[in-house]
């Protein structure tokens, strides 16, 4: 048997080296908005929790989702779950074998960022206007 | 007795035995989910920062109740399945199984959170 040589054998080229893609930097964030999303959903199942509990504790759990820290975390949130929303639709079109030529995929990346930055900026304008 | 062949039985299965299960679960949930969130946020986003009895009275109504319910129960499941592909991406070993061991747990406790929530609320 040849002498095991595992350690010396070059690795294959990794995130490091290559130069950022649209379609690589898209599909990241479809992966960290997706999970980031715990906070804000354990955030809102706190504050169904409080409202089923008492006035006490739903004042509590509201002047924290309502707090500046808590404002930056939904309204992140909300764009997080527009994004993902949007990279989610993008899987489905690919999974139907459209969409996958590199322009098309660029094309659908760039959607998703306007798409998600628009469509959360429509939902603070309503959220306002009915305030 | 057996009628189905060793080759049959592994044929499509793939190293982890479930096959494309999860795959298909995850576009499942979804399509699911592309209908769920935009009502879920038009419908409970104004929720936030009112009052203790209008938030209790609006979540009696089974409308809102219900695709609460939905969003966060089929969004959780979808969360549990996507995160454990991602510890099985970047996490080995012991570490591995007990990260997915606990988002599992975490997923399941906060349904029941929900599902407890949101029926005291209506109920």
């Amino acid at each position: 048997m040849a002498v095991s040589n595992s350690d010396n054998r070059p690795l294959s080229p990794h995130l490091t080296i290559y130069r950022p893609q649209m379609t690589s930097i898209s599909s990241i964030f479809v992966r960290i908005t997706g999970n980031a999303l715990l906070a804000a959903t354990l955030l809102m199942v706190w504050w169904f929790l409080a409202a089923a509990t008492s006035l006490g504790a739903f004042e509590l759990a509201s002047s924290v989702i309502t707090s500046w820290f808590g404002n930056v975390v939904m309204i992140l949130s909300l764009w997080a779950l527009w994004y993902h929303t949007l990279g989610g639709l993008r899987h489905l079109i690919w999974d139907t074998g459209r969409g996958l030529e590199l322009r098309a995929a660029e094309r659908m990346g760039w959607m998703m960022i306007i798409g998600s930055l628009v469509l959360t900026a429509l939902t603070i304008f309503y959220f306002l206007l009915g305030a | 007795m057996a009628f189905l062949t060793d080759r049959k039985r592994a044929d499509g299965m793939g190293a982890a035995k479930t096959g494309t299960a999860s795959f298909w679960w995850m576009t499942v949930s979804s399509v699911a989910l592309l209908l769920l969130v935009p009502i879920f946020i038009f419908t409970a986003g104004p929720m936030i920062g009112e009052d203790y009895t209008t938030v209790t009275a609006y979540f009696s109504r089974p409308f809102p109740a219900i695709v609460a319910l939905l969003t966060f129960s089929v969004g959780l499941l979808h969360f549990k399945n996507g995160v454990t592909v991602l510890i099985e991406d970047y996490v080995q070993g012991l570490a591995r199984k007990i990260w997915i061991i606990v988002m599992t747990c975490v997923s399941y406790a906060a349904i029941a959170t929900i599902v407890f929530a949101i029926a005291r609320i209506a109920l």
